[in-house]
């Protein structure tokens, strides 16, 4: 069985995000890039199938400027066999990258496609749906768990309220929540073995997509910041305003 | 079973001085036409994730280095374009030094405002293209050594253990990586530099090593105030140069580098000797002078950092070499203080050491040496001339206070060379007088506009730590911090982090406790250096942990 | 101009996100229809048909829906959207699993958590896990978005008289099926679920105190948090802790005893809709975001707290 995994290079979770003075965008300069950590349990799923015996290869795709190679030698460290580089511009919309993914797919013919429910920067929670729309696939959205049994695979999915199990029919399309497993780290060795692993690089004529521009980024402001309220004088003064003008409880 | 595996050369740390040594070796194996394996181990998630400086960088071990940097798009960009030095009076009075009476070391002409993290992203990506081996997040948390007493590698720490140091699901051992010959370039009071010096004594016959604790911001300011290339330094208020305040030392800087940002920051001497002193406050203060008020009014703080610097200089400077290994930069405490600058000087021992390096690994294969020639090297080289003559700058500080020991290094540094060096062997730790010396510092709470607290400083760092793992903290004797600290001094590591990391916090019934919020430390190794009693040691904690400066 | 609205339910009741997403959607100069697909849900169909704005409701009754399997459901939307310059989901589990697949199809983008309708094309969503917030404007035909709940009041639920149209489309192509499910059964709701949160500081002074905060959010059916000083402390295990570190909670009500609000805190909570904090030193900074604060000694104040509700 084949894999194929995605991800995607964000800003790092721990760095704070700063508007830029224009409103043009976020500042990205110079600040630590990462793994998308939804990408980073996807590629620890698909080492784990191959740890298991259940998957013979794992491919990696990623999909933006040069840059994010870095990000597929990360996957490549933590496991995965091969990657594969989709030379973009910065941050394509997410139906453009499901576009681009479906040719790949289309190419490589994985069993199993496994992505991150996010990304951490622009929180779309869009690419995998779109992907299994357009190769009218199965879908196992906010995955916790995954069985694989013959040709199919069992997805446990964390919805609002519990949890929900769906079969879907293999080939498909799984998409990673955070309590799936705890991604290991890369060890220096593999780092070293994964420069020499093979990435293939791509572009978007490569593959005969052509993309669209479906929206316009306006603008980019920080959220509004908080203002104090107003302070009361006892619990019964406290009670009453959540009770009637909070309407809270 | 830990893993291990071998290069030649094992340099830890990818700061200036680490990453000048992997490049110059890599150029010359190149030119040579030699193998040679070479790994850059660095703490930081990534490389220049854990540097911070001024910066005013004096380009001349770059030119050295790679005279064609401007071509190859080094992020030196913004040349100084005046100078200006300050004495703070008080509060509110400043008044400017006229320019012939300012020290010749101080002028920064033909020098660039730059980020020292912005030059290391740099330099490592030109290490990587001439075939090193970077490997951010991983920290080297202990020397091997080998059967003859050399240094033989050094150990990656383990990943994923959790406070008692039990296996967490996603252990991973660290590996020990063994090289004919170690780098140690971890920056000032590198944990594994300390251990060499004491083993091997690097530092018989030299003066106590002098350090101080710098705390830097940067700030969007106004577009309209800002001016590109100017550099100002002062010193005076806020730190107390009268005896009656303790006697604390330091200057500020702020730069008006590129892109309508500004760097401020104070450097306070690690002498001092109030154990209420704060130098996060007094930083805090500091900004409120109308001097720098001025300028930030209108802008708003974008990052948050501090650091030690090794400022001991030649006098306190360790002999660098050792069989097996190097100690340089920072680590062994190249900065030329009288310029606060320590860029070049760092980058300038790593180029010596790797050719010294190559002389040696091109005729022998045989590791372990002690490069005793690195010394009559270096001594050669244009950063010992430097340090030479700026050898009583600090101590004339440090002993005749702020006025009278500029005017020393005035005359030093500009008119006749004195004849003598003035010794400063008292270390920074044990001179803190009783907390009854003095009465508390009172610090005006901040104002949120140009000063503000701890943890919303600490927030714009992007420290962070793993939850749960061993405290990278180390208190030899859990008594002290309540039992004397406390007692004697009001525990100065409450002031004396930048951080927050140490707290005393008073339980119920008035009973107290000591807290290490490890999470929020900075790696600026001051509590490392001004414990009273060196009851703290700094270790590395787990790779990638500490802080995410950009553009620092 | 005509908006297609996908409506929250479990077959048996029409969940609240579909009246903020109602709300979101009266913004825009439009005919509202609301879809009611499931199986056997005619009774939430009934309920739909009262929201006040809606002008229709598609009921597309089939077994085939019971489950909201995106890939069926995901076709009658697409079958049904043609007709629309809008298609609306709550950005729910259910909505967050279908609407991209929708979009797609459709060949158009889909606007994730909206917050504000700035106008029929033009939204504001929150980016960065809130930290920054984008004004994004749609350059397709049709827009499809899904709506962040707590961004809207919700539509009134009773009043309205839509008609109920019954839609024949079955839509099965059986790619995927439903095995099972669990609901989380628990005495406390989950921290990042829960309509209300209480959390202790280090102001709480050790674990045990604790069961004060228990007591309050047993009545008010909240969860209970703490802040990392707490953690770091030891009085609570770390699954607790809410901020920066910890788990972001964005509660209709969080209540903050003995917590000063250090940023990283407030990272973690201050989406919340109402913050009260109850702390006795009047300077803390988490005053500073409280819509209501008491400066009060919190082992009084708390206990009378849980008295009084
Ligand atoms: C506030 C301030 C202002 C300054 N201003 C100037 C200025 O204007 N001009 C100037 O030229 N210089 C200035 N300096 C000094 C300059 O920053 C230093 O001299 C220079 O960075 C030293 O380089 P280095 O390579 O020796 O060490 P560092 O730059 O400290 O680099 C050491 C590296 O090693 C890593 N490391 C440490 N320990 C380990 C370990 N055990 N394992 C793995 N990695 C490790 C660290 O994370 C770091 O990346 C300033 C310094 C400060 C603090
Ligand atoms: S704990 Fe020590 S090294 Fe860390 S920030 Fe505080 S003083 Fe610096």
């Amino acid at each position: 069985m084949k894999v194929l995994v995605t991800v995607k290079r964000v800003i790092d979770y721990n760095v704070k995000v700063r508007v830029k003075s224009d409103h043009s965008d976020v500042d990205l300069g110079n600040v630590k890039m990462a793994l998308n950590p939804f990408c980073e349990i996807a590629v620890e799923e698909a080492v784990r199938l191959k740890e298991a015996g259940s998957a013979a290869e794992v491919v990696v795709v990623s999909v933006g400027r040069k840059a994010c190679q870095e990000q597929v030698r990360t996957a490549l460290a933590l496991g995965a066999d091969r990657g594969i580089h989709i030379e973009t511009e910065a941050s394509p919309e997410s139906l453009n990258v499901a576009k681009l993914l479906a040719k790949v797919v289309e190419h490589e013919q994985p069993d199993l496609i496994i992505t991150g429910k996010q990304a951490i920067d622009s929180d779309n929670n869009q690419t995998g749906q779109m992907l299994a729309a357009l190769l009218n696939l199965p879908q196992g959205t906010f995955a916790s768990e995954l069985k694989l049994t013959d040709g199919t695979v069992n997805v446990t999915r964390e919805v609002d309220g519990g949890l929900q199990t769906v079969a879907l029919k293999l080939p498909a399309i799984v998409t990673t929540d955070l309590r799936l497993n705890e991604p290991r780290y890369a060890s220096l060795p593999n780092i070293m073995k994964a420069k020499r692993k093979p990435l293939e690089v791509k572009t978007p004529a490569d593959l005969g997509v052509e993309t669209k521009t479906h929206t316009k980024l306006v603008k980019v402001t920080p959220p509004a910041e908080r203002q104090g309220g107003i302070t009361v004088s006892s619990v019964d003064e406290l009670v009453e305003k959540l009770k009637y003008d909070a309407k809270v409880i | 079973m830990r893993e291990s595996m071998e290069f030649d050369v094992v340099i830890v740390g990818a700061g200036p001085a680490g990453l000048s040594t992997a490049c110059r070796l890599m150029q010359q194996a190149n030119d040579a036409g030699q193998e040679l394996s070479v790994c850059v181990v660095e703490k930081g998630s990534e490389v220049g994730a854990h540097i911070l400086s001024g910066a005013v960088v004096e380009p001349r071990a770059l030119n050295e280095l790679f005279p064609d940097w401007k071509e190859m798009g080094a992020p030196l960009k913004t040349e100084v374009t005046e100078d200006r030095i300050y004495l703070l009076k008080d509060d509110q009075k400043s008044s400017k030094i006229p320019n012939f009476l300012v020290p010749k070391t101080m002028h920064n002409h033909g020098n660039y405002i730059a980020s020292v993290g912005n030059l290391c992203r740099w330099l490592a990506e030109q290490a990587e293209q001439l075939g090193v081996e970077v490997f951010p997040g991983f920290p080297a948390s202990y020397i091997i050594y080998g059967d003859d007493g050399q240094v033989a590698g050094i150990g990656t720490g383990d990943m994923g253990l959790d406070e008692e140091g039990n296996q967490k699901d996603t252990y991973m051992p660290g590996m020990d990586l063994l090289a004919k010959y170690t780098v140690f370039t971890e920056g000032c009071r590198g944990h594994l530099g300390k251990e060499l010096i004491a083993k091997y004594q690097l530092n018989a016959g030299k003066d106590a090593q002098h350090y101080g604790i710098g705390i830097k911001e940067l700030w969007d300011i106004d577009p309209a105030k800002h001016e590109p290339g100017l550099v100002l330094h002062g010193t005076g208020w806020p730190l107390s140069f009268k005896e009656s305040e303790g006697g604390a030392s330091g200057g500020f800087f702020l730069y008006h580098a590129e892109d309508n940002q500004v760097v401020v920051g104070l450097i306070t001497d690690l002498n001092y000797d109030n154990p209420h002193l704060s130098p996060f406050d007094e930083f805090q203060r500091m900004k409120h002078h109308p001097l720098i008020a001025d300028t930030l009014t209108g802008g708003k703080r974008v990052s948050y950092g501090a650091r030690a610097i090794t400022k001991g200089g030649y006098n306190a400077l360790p002999k660098m070499s050792m069989p097996g290994a190097l100690l340089l930069g920072c680590d062994a405490g190249t900065l030329n203080f009288s310029k606060i600058k320590g860029t070049h000087t760092a980058m300038k021992s790593g180029m010596v050491a790797a050719e010294t390096l190559f002389e040696v690994l091109k005729i022998s294969n045989e590791g372990g040496q002690n490069l005793t020639a690195y010394g009559d090297n270096f001594k050669d080289s244009w950063v010992y001339e430097e340090l030479y003559t700026s050898r009583n700058f600090g101590p004339a500080l440090h002993k005749y206070g702020t006025v009278i020991g500029s005017a020393l290094n005035y005359i030093d540094q500009n008119i006749v060379s004195l004849p003598f060096t003035i010794h400063d062997n008292y270390p920074d730790y044990n001179q803190l007088k009783s907390a009854n010396a003095y009465s508390p510092i009172d610090y005006q709470k901040p104002d949120g506009v140009l000063s503000f607290d701890k943890p919303s400083s600490v927030f714009l760092s992007n420290t962070n730590h793993e939850e749960s793992q061993p405290c990278h903290l180390q208190l030899s004797d859990y008594s002290i911090p309540l039992g004397k600290n406390l007692i004697m001094f009001d525990e100065p590591a409450q002031r004396y982090c930048p951080a927050g990391v140490y707290e005393v916090i008073e339980g119920e019934k008035g009973s107290k406790q000591f807290q290490i919020n490890s999470q929020n430390c900075l790696h600026c190794k001051t509590c490392d250096i001004k414990d009273p009693t060196q009851n703290i040691t700094w270790v590395t904690p787990e790779g990638g942990g500490g802080p995410n400066y950009p553009n620092m | 101009m005509a908006i297609l609205i996908i409506a929250e339910h479990d077959n048996s009741t029409l969940k609240g996100a579909t009246l903020n997403a109602v709300a979101a959607a009266c913004q825009i100069d439009a005919d509202l229809d609301l879809l009611v697909a499931g199986a056997e849900c005619q009774a939430v169909a009934e309920q739909a048909s009262k929201v006040m704005g809606v002008s229709k409701v598609l009921l597309a009754d089939h077994s085939a829906y019971e489950h909201q399997l995106a890939e069926n459901l995901c076709e009658l939307v697409v079958e049904l959207s043609r007709n629309y310059s809008h298609v609306i989901a709550p950005a729910t589990s259910n909505g967050k699993n279908v609407l991209p697949r929708v979009a797609a199809l459709l060949d158009v983008a889909q606007i994730s958590d909206i917050t504000s309708v700035e106008s029929e094309d033009t939204f504001q969503r929150p980016i960065y896990a809130g930290n920054a917030i984008a004004t994004v404007q749609s350059q397709d035909p049709i827009k499809v978005l899904t709506v962040r709940g707590a961004a809207f009041d919700a539509a009134v639920a009773e009043g309205g008289a839509a008609e109920i149209v019954a839609i024949a489309t079955v839509c099965n192509d059986e790619l995927s099926s439903f095995v099972g499910e669990e609901v989380a059964v628990s005495d406390r709701p989950e921290l990042t679920a829960a309509k209300v949160v209480i959390s202790g500081g280090r102001g709480m002074g050790n674990g045990e105190n604790f069961s004060l905060l228990e007591k309050v959010a047993d009545k008010l059916g909240a969860a209970v948090g703490a802040s990392r000083a707490a953690v770091d402390a030891g009085f609570v295990p770390n699954d607790m802790q809410v901020g920066q570190t910890g788990k972001i909670v964005a509660p209709e009500l969080y209540i903050a005893v003995g917590i000063s609000g250090a940023i990283q805190h407030l990272a973690g909570m201050k989406d919340s809709k109402v913050i009260v904090a109850i702390n006795k030193d009047e300077e803390a900074p988490i005053f500073q975001v409280a819509d209501y604060g008491l400066v009060a000694d919190l082992f009084e104040a708390v206990p009378e707290l849980e008295a009084k509700l």
